[in-house]
């Protein structure tokens, strides 16, 4: 096991940091939890017949009141918090790493293009991103909720909110992966091996795809994780603003936009659990995005 | 002056404590050139940051004293070692472009480096400050000093860099590669500068580098290094001109003579080439020769000429006015050559002067505004007008400068190797492709189990071989070598040239040879041509050039080449 570990510098820095190693464990934690939800939860949070008004606003099971039943306490609809937070936390990694999905393709795909191609289409490329990240996120989630809204019929409305909040997402996030992706490949560009594929005359698609792309994964992979992070963090902004997912299916937003409702009135556990959780996921995988820069870009150590 | 003794550094890496020098033993005089020689790896540059406290970490010094006068070196704290840095040794690094702050002038630089070493005004700093500029050689300091670093040539810069070593007095100046990245003509003012600095101000240098031609010209003393150890040590004539060691005889002769023409390189056999069997290439070989099933003899009859007429590449240059349109920048101004069918080709020139330019108009890279070149009777398109399945890119081959980023770092030997095969459809059986790839590699003395492997597992010189494997299994006829050894070291630059000239005449190759390094071109080209500015300064026969060259330029470039003195070697 030890040869193993020292046979990769990743690994090998990975046994060294304390740090990280928690990160990691939190992490991984939740996406378990998440991913299993339906498996791993006493009850069904989107089901309005499996909880009860009767069990509402119970507390932690520390405090004086708690049960066994419900660890983390309930909400005011009866509603037992580790199910909502392992529901909620569902939805909002399903977001966020299908948005940060799509942003990737995008971002990288005219990135790289930008990059190789240069001149008057690196330009016009690299301007709409610039117009892009003029946009705060969050207008341009309200700007294709609006447009959903005026264009979508009322009845899908609802089933493809889940949709629109994705697509918003990914669109406030291509940028950083195309700038990357360009800068990245303008440095591979200049090297001789590129050279060598143009020499040959191997067309576009199979020199950036092929010969550039697997040099400028490195960085990328960093920007996914932290951006992942963003786009989970986004996502709850949205929500809590109201204009993500509605009360009746709850992601970690719209979970701690319930529980302000209680912050002052006693009930904490119904803001801070949610919220304490949210942080306790964003900050592992940004600990792991700066851990795997650290691995690409060994000058920054 | 200086003492080193038993010096030994250790790096933790996460296999344990790697040894990166040990036991090194210097002395250094003051007035003295103490030359630090030997091959990429030898640990040169660790000796010269170990003694100036500047090693990367989490390298340390595990064993040894050094001694600057009565000194510890090794006893001081942290800010004892810091006010001694820059006032008692200094260090001169490898590339003034970056040595120096782009973002200051000079007189900022200087001034603050005086400064911070000694109590004085900032007017009198600034006087000595020009004064030292004086010094080292730069006209109208008292100007001069306000300019920027961007506004001064690599050889001034270089001079400025020298002059912020100076300005403290220091007893001990160490050069780290102080002139490699300058062309010949000004790195032979550089190395007369430091010369005559250690000559006047008593100065101890020790100078790394990895060219012996240098040390020649102007160490007192030598100390050649191998894999952290010293291998020899002594006055420079003693050392150079009759060594002891087997590793010193070896490293001097695989260094190529300027003065006359050998036929092989010696190649210095201490480690080898991996245990390969030749017969193993065989397969590639008779690949590389059956096409239309010719002899060796004939094979050379389908030999394949370049010749260049009046080709003229212009840049559009930087713009000064937003009104005016900016001044063309000419890379190559109208030449002319001819390369002959089955003949190499020499490329001469400095820095700036066109080489490469000519390297990638005639693959297609850059389109030349006028001229014409032809492939043997055809007519070469120029640039983008040459379509991407044009048969010249697969006739015309080019092997790169620089092997650590000439072959793709993500993808494994094989399939670099193979992809010439599949791309240009020569051999259809992917198994097949294999084999052939296999038996390239033994050709060009390579275990042919590298095929499984990815390029960081290899040396630059394996890397280079690799890429000539690459080259040939296109079945070339024109190769084009871009400085193919500069980034080798000369026992590696050996064995790549006795390839190169083995398969050449093996094959009926053509080659254009392009480089900076005379004795290089001398052994290598039939034919040369000395580019100045992208205007030809002569061509002939290299053995003429070498021997009788017409134009100054040559005349010029064959006198500041640093050489070894006759009877050495």
């Amino acid at each position: 096991m030890k040869e193993f570990i020292k046979r990769s510098e990743g690994l090998w820095l990975f046994t060294r940091s304390p740090a990280v190693m928690i990160a990691a464990v939190i992490a991984i934690l939740i996406f378990i939890g998440a991913a299993f939800a339906p498996w791993i939860a006493s009850v069904n949070p989107y089901d309005l017949g499996s909880f009860s008004l009767m069990d509402g606003l119970l507390p932690p099971i520390w405090q004086e009141g708690g049960i066994s039943q419900f660890m983390l306490g309930t909400d005011d609809q009866g509603r037992d918090m580790i199910s909502s937070i392992l529901y909620g936390a569902r939805l909002s990694l399903l977001i966020g790493l299908s948005a940060m999905a799509i942003a990737t393709v995008l971002g990288v795909g005219l990135g790289l293009a930008a990059g190789f191609y240069g001149g008057r289409f690196d330009a016009i490329i690299m301007r709409i991103a610039d117009i892009q990240l003029a946009l705060p996120a969050i207008l341009t989630a309200l700007l294709i909720d609006g447009i959903a809204r005026g264009i979508l019929p009322p009845e899908v409305q609802q089933d493809l909110r889940v949709v629109v909040l994705t697509l918003a997402i990914a669109l406030s996030l291509w940028v950083n992966f195309a700038r990357t992706a360009r800068a990245s490949t303008f440095v591979e560009m200049n090297k001789e091996y590129v050279q060598a594929a143009i020499i040959m005359g191997q067309g576009p698609i199979r020199i950036m795809f092929i010969h550039i792309l697997p040099n400028i994964l490195g960085p990328l992979l960093v920007i996914m994780t932290v951006d992942l992070a963003s786009a989970i963090l986004l996502e709850a902004t949205l929500s809590f603003l109201g204009i993500g997912l509605a009360a009746d299916s709850p992601s970690l937003g719209t979970l701690i936009r319930i529980g302000m409702q209680f912050m002052l009135s006693g009930e904490w556990w119904i803001l801070w659990i949610p919220t304490l959780f949210l942080v306790a996921l964003v900050v592992s995988i940004n600990t792991l995005g700066d851990f795997m820069r650290d691995v690409f870009n060994p000058g920054l150590r | 002056m200086l003492t080193v003794e038993n010096l030994t550094v250790r790096f933790p890496t996460r296999f344990g404590d790697t040894t990166a020098i040990e036991n090194i033993n210097i002395n250094v005089q003051a007035g003295e050139i103490h030359g630090l020689v030997g091959e990429s790896g030898a640990g040169k540059s660790t000796v010269g940051a170990a003694v100036i406290g500047l090693l990367q970490t989490p390298g340390y010094i595990a064993e040894g004293s050094i001694m600057l006068g009565d000194t510890d070196l090794r006893a001081l704290g942290v800010n004892q070692a810091h006010a001694l840095r820059g006032k008692r040794i200094s260090m001169i690094f490898q590339d003034p472009q970056t040595s120096l702050n782009p973002l200051m002038t000079v007189e900022d630089q200087l001034v603050e480096t005086i400064l911070a070493h000694e109590k004085m005004s900032a007017d009198e700093a600034r006087t000595r400050a020009i004064d030292l500029l004086e010094e080292i050689g730069i006209k109208n300091a008292a100007e001069r000093i306000k300019s920027w670093p961007h506004q001064f040539s690599g050889g001034m810069r270089q001079r400025v860099v020298i002059a912020l070593a100076l300005c403290t007095n220091p007893e001990l100046i160490i050069a780290d590669e102080p002139t490699t990245a300058l062309d010949v003509a000004v790195q032979s003012q550089v190395l007369d500068l430091i010369r005559s600095l250690a000559d006047k101000r008593k100065i101890g240098f020790i100078l790394i580098t990895h060219d012996i031609g240098v040390i020649a010209q102007i160490a007192d003393r030598v100390t050649v290094m191998r894999n952290g150890h010293v291998v020899e040590s002594g006055e420079t004539a003693q050392v150079l001109g009759r060594p002891k060691h087997a590793y010193t005889r070896a490293l001097m002769s695989a260094v190529p003579p300027m003065d006359h023409k050998i036929d092989r390189f010696s190649v210095p056999t201490t480690e080898g080439i991996e245990g390969t069997s030749v017969s193993t290439g065989d397969l590639a070989e008779q690949w590389l020769l059956e096409e239309k099933g010719l002899s060796e003899g004939e094979q050379k009859e389908l030999s394949i000429g370049l010749s260049i007429e009046a080709l003229d590449v212009r840049f559009s240059g930087t713009r000064k006015s937003l009104w005016r349109k900016p001044e063309d920048f000419i890379a190559l101004d109208k030449i002319s050559f001819n390369v002959k069918p089955g003949s190499i080709m020499g490329l001469v020139g400095e820095s700036g002067s066109g080489k490469s330019t000519v390297a990638k108009t005639i693959t297609g890279l850059i389109t030349p505004n006028s001229g014409t070149m032809m492939l043997g009777n055809e007519v070469l398109p120029a640039g983008k007008s040459r379509s991407r399945k044009h048969p010249s890119r697969r006739i015309i081959q080019m092997v790169f400068q620089d092997p650590y980023s000439s072959l793709n770092s993500r993808h494994k030997i094989g399939s670099i190797l193979t992809e010439p095969l599949w791309f240009y459809g020569l051999e259809k059986d992917p198994a097949k492709r294999q084999e052939l790839a296999a038996s390239m590699l033994a050709l060009v003395g390579m275990a042919p189990d590298a095929i499984d492997k990815y390029p960081h597992q290899f040396s630059g010189g394996q890397r280079q071989r690799i890429a000539v494997a690459r080259a040939l299994l296109a079945r070339p006829r024109f190769l084009i070598c871009d400085e193919p050894t500069s980034a080798l070291d000369v026992s590696i630059q050996a064995e790549i040239l006795n390839l190169l000239k083995d398969l050449q005449s093996k094959f009926g190759l053509t080659i254009l040879f392009i480089s900076h390094n005379l004795s290089v071109v001398r052994q290598m080209a039939d034919d040369m041509v000395v580019l100045r500015n992208g205007v030809i300064e002569e061509a002939g026969k290299t053995e003429d050039l070498f021997e009788r060259p017409q134009a100054e330029y040559t005349k010029k470039l064959l006198s500041l080449t640093p050489v070894m003195p006759k009877d050495w070697a």
